[in-house]
């Protein structure tokens, strides 16, 4: 059994940050969980979904962001005690309701937790997400590690209750992605009677304003006395580091190994928004020099930098502050670019403080320039082996050379994002947010003189998640294009999390499929689906759409290679190379299907010189059957099968 | 680097088993009592990019995920490039590896665009840099024990027969059998692990 659904507290277990953060709500005993999947925050909602059946509260993936903490905020209003987890991007979703629903207050504990990804390991952008909490006036928590995620989510439900907000929690890729010690604390037992008494009214208007700054004064003069808040180091430190997030213990590690312990001492912020006025300019104001490490922005720099000018008033001096602002403080992308690591604060360190780190041994720096020499290869994403988005954009690729008028591929977010890159043979013209592709689309379908074809595509997961609006305005406005949905049957990138279209809910219960057919009937549109494994049906389909220069919409219907790799049979034939009929170089098809198709299983027998599988990669899928000019690639006879198992 | 902290790195290709390998290590770390802070990096890096797992034990004051360069103290490897690549940022001349020697062509090789460095300059190059190399051929032996793509567990199994962590093959035994509730996955990767301890003490006396 999962230690996360643990009733028993004390035991100390190995948690992810995203388990340890759903622990917190669980020993806060949440009522209501609703979240949409996106890295690094999706293991939040899964943990929450599968412990729902284990302590009874409502767990659901809805369709996107913004109706999941509006989902959230109705069990808030009733007096339940609700949280809802999402990426850096799904904030920009839920904006607009967040810049409301701060003036009207809420009633039950409310949190939003938000993951960010600095760096952008898997995400288009890597926002800061801070930022929305000053936008919103509404208080902001950063975990620095597993286990004090676990504890921020409990403070925040009682936070959010006694001022009357939502209450977000920022968490990064080395929070939510690490794994660590955590405690388990006690479950508070679930008694709350949902009910919205007469005077439970939750009206966003300008004239609540002054409301929302008491409610944010109350939660700044809690931050005061927050033990999130910790200072490490010498009383009298002339060097005060600040740190929030993961940067707090790269922090405490670097003094500590740089031989600092007697010169420098560690300010943890964790309150990041409103700060703690009185406790910085307490350690502040004794500083000679202060030093910042934060992830992505100088969120915290900022504000530390417009406490301690307001401090000037009580006659105290402002120390010098290195930091992005003035580029002391850097990654190998400049400052504010991309992730903190333990080794920008070491080198930061030592180069304001004069440390030395120790140098690399001459051995491993002569293997570093030889290893420059041999140009180590990077490995670049790609669709998994028997992936079905290589299949559709292979049927892509054909459809727009054929077709001859320089037709253009608009992407969107999934897997098939991808598709900007080789894997997808760098089809796609725009890669930005959720729905944005038939967005676009809309333009270019749209446009006086602009005569190449528009292909839009979206995942399954992507169509509800922010398509619809954008197909009811191509049908109303007349945009043409061919829409396809890219359909896999699940939420793939971020860990085949169910959808409308699924017939599954977040418990993994039955229900009545929303059909994606039927959605763009009802708008009254055509709409043919087909297998892209089938290649020449599914050629000639989207050719005859191309044809059309009117609004067509396509589903490529073929599940994920790795949710159909996992129902495999161990008796499904093997794929293999007939090295007989393979001619290898002297084909003249250039290798075809290793250097053009691509598949990860489809390798070069270095020593043949012909192709060859790699059985350990291969799914089996067969779709590399139909690409082979010669017809080298086959099935494994079943004969020979059963014969070697004997 | 402080004495109460070893640093180990966990590396392979998107697929491999990473992230269950460095759970079952550091479950074995957190039964000894020790403090445990895991850095890795998914999400889209699982289709087929360069995987890594930072894995880090104190006794002391609790660590932050990642590892600065230079100061990987043991190294297992699932791959040989992506070995020698995180050998050469991560390792230091105390530095020690055990990996399994079976290439994955990135897709740039595949299709012609670069060059998988030949293997035997590839295997010099780790046992040069490192204070000690292993080599333990983790696929076969996850053939035989029933699968190959529990390579993960076997090179677990090498890591624990190593004794270099100083942890006892029970707490590995306790931490897989935590983690596989369902007793056929629960024996295949015993079986694995049990390959994989044989594996290394085989190599090790070659």
């Amino acid at each position: 059994m999962n230690p996360v659904f643990l009733k028993e507290s004390g035991k100390t277990v190995l948690m992810m940050g995203n388990e340890a953060i759903a622990r917190g709500a669980i020993e806060a005993g949440v009522d209501f969980t609703a979240s949409y999947p996106g890295s690094p925050s999706s293991e939040i909602q899964e943990t929450l979904a599968q412990a729902a059946k284990v302590f009874g509260h409502h767990a659901e993936w809805s369709v996107n962001e913004k109706v999941a903490f509006e989902a959230c905020c109705g069990a808030s209003f009733a007096g339940m005690r609700s949280l809802t987890s999402m990426k850096q991007n799904g904030l920009n979703v839920v904006s607009d309701v967040l810049n409301t629903v701060n003036l009207s207050g809420t009633k039950g504990g409310i949190v939003l937790v938000v993951a960010d990804d600095p760096g952008g390991h898997s995400s288009t952008n890597e926002m800061d997400s801070r930022l929305h909490a000053k936008l919103a006036e509404l208080p902001l928590l950063e975990p620095s590690t597993p286990a004090e995620a676990k504890e921020m989510i409990k403070y925040a439900f009682e936070l959010s209750e006694r001022v009357k907000l939502p209450v977000l929690v920022r968490s990064v890729t080395r929070v939510s992605h690490a794994r660590g010690d955590v405690k388990l604390g006690e479950i508070q037992t679930r008694s709350r009677k949902p009910a919205m008494g007469f005077l439970d009214r939750f009206i966003g208007h300008p004239l609540v304003h002054p409301i929302l700054h008491l409610r944010f004064n109350q939660a700044k003069a809690e931050f005061e006395k927050s033990p999130f808040n910790a200072y490490l180091g010498p009383e009298n430190a002339e060097t005060v580091i600040v740190a929030s997030g993961p940067s707090a213990a790269y922090a405490i590690e670097a003094v500590h190994n740089l031989g600092l312990d007697d010169q420098a001492g560690v300010l943890k912020i964790g309150t990041g928004w409103p700060l703690p006025e009185q406790l910085v300019i307490k350690h502040l104001a004794r500083a000679k020099q202060v030093l910042v490490f934060e992830e992505v922005d100088p969120f915290l720099e900022d504000n530390l930098k417009v406490v301690m000018a307001g401090a000037v008033f009580q006659g105290i001096a402002v120390p010098k502050i290195f930091g992005k602002r003035g580029g002391q403080i850097k990654g190998p992308r400049g400052a504010g670019i991309g992730e903190m690591s333990p080794d920008i604060v070491y080198d930061s360190l030592a180069g304001i403080l004069g440390a030395r780190r120790p140098e690399r041994s001459e051995k491993f720096l002569a293997a570093g320039k030889q290893a420059a020499e041999w140009k180590l290869p990077g490995r670049e994403w790609a669709f998994c082996a028997g992936c079905p988005h290589r299949a559709s954009f292979w049927v892509i690729k054909t459809a727009l050379k054929e077709d001859d008028r320089e037709g253009v591929l608009i992407g969107d977010i999934g897997c098939y994002s991808m598709g900007v890159s080789k894997t997808g043979y760098n089809l796609s013209r725009t890669l930005q947010c959720m729905g944005s592709g038939i967005g676009f689309a809309n333009g270019l379908g749209n446009l006086a003189g602009f005569h190449q074809p528009v292909i839009a595509i979206a995942g399954d997961s992507t169509f509800f998640h922010s398509c619809l609006p954008g197909l009811v305005n191509a049908k109303y406005n007349g945009a043409k294009m061919v829409f396809i949905v890219l359909d896999n049957s699940g939420t793939a990138m971020t860990g085949f999390q169910p959808h409308p279209g699924t017939g599954k809910n977040a418990l993994g219960q039955q229900v009545e499929p929303v059909s994606i057919e039927k959605v763009c009937a009802g708008i009254g549109l055509t709409v043919q689906a087909v297998d892209p494994f089938e290649f020449e049906q599914a050629l000639k389909i989207l050719e005859d759409a191309l044809e059309t220069d009117q609004l067509r919409v396509l589903v490529f219907r073929h599940k994920c290679a790795l949710i159909e790799g996992r129902e495999r049979k161990e008796d499904q034939p093997r794929v293999i190379i007939d090295q007989e009929i393979c001619l290898g170089d002297a084909c003249g098809c250039n290798r075809f299907c290793s250097r053009v198709f691509a598949c990860p299983a489809l390798i070069w027998d270095n020593i043949k010189q012909k192709a060859a599988i790699d059985e350990v990669v291969c799914t089996r899928c067969g779709v590399c059957l139909k690409i082979c000019p010669k017809g080298a690639i086959k099935l494994e006879q079943p004969l020979k099968k059963k014969a070697a198992k004997k | 680097m402080t004495p109460d902290l070893i640093n180990l790195i966990v590396c392979g290709v998107g697929g491999q088993g990473n992230i269950l390998a460095s759970q079952i290590v550091a479950g074995a770390g957190i039964k000894k009592g020790l403090r445990v802070a895991i850095g890795e990096t998914y999400g889209a890096s699982q289709r087929g990019g360069s995987v890594m797992s930072h894995i880090r034990f104190s006794t002391a004051f609790p660590v932050g995920p990642l590892i600065p360069k230079g100061e990987a103290d043991l190294i297992v490897g699932f791959e040989p490039l992506e070995t020698l690549r995180v050998l050469l940022e991560y390792g230091n001349d105390t530095t020690k590896v055990v990996f399994n020697p079976r290439p994955n062509y990135p897709i740039s090789v595949l299709s012609g665009d670069s060059k998988y460095p030949d293997l035997e300059l590839i295997f010099t190059q780790i046992k040069n840099l490192a204070a000690v190399s292993v080599v333990v051929e983790a696929t076969e032996l996850a053939k035989q024990a029933g699968n190959h793509l529990a390579q993960n567990l076997v090179m677990v199994g090498a890591l624990a027969a190593s004794n270099w962590l100083d942890f006892s093959l029970e707490l590995f035994h306790q931490a897989i059998s935590e983690l596989f509730s369902d007793p056929e996955k629960r024996d295949l990767n015993l079986r694995a692990f049990n390959a994989g301890i044989k594996g290394f003490q085989q190599a090790a006396n070659k």
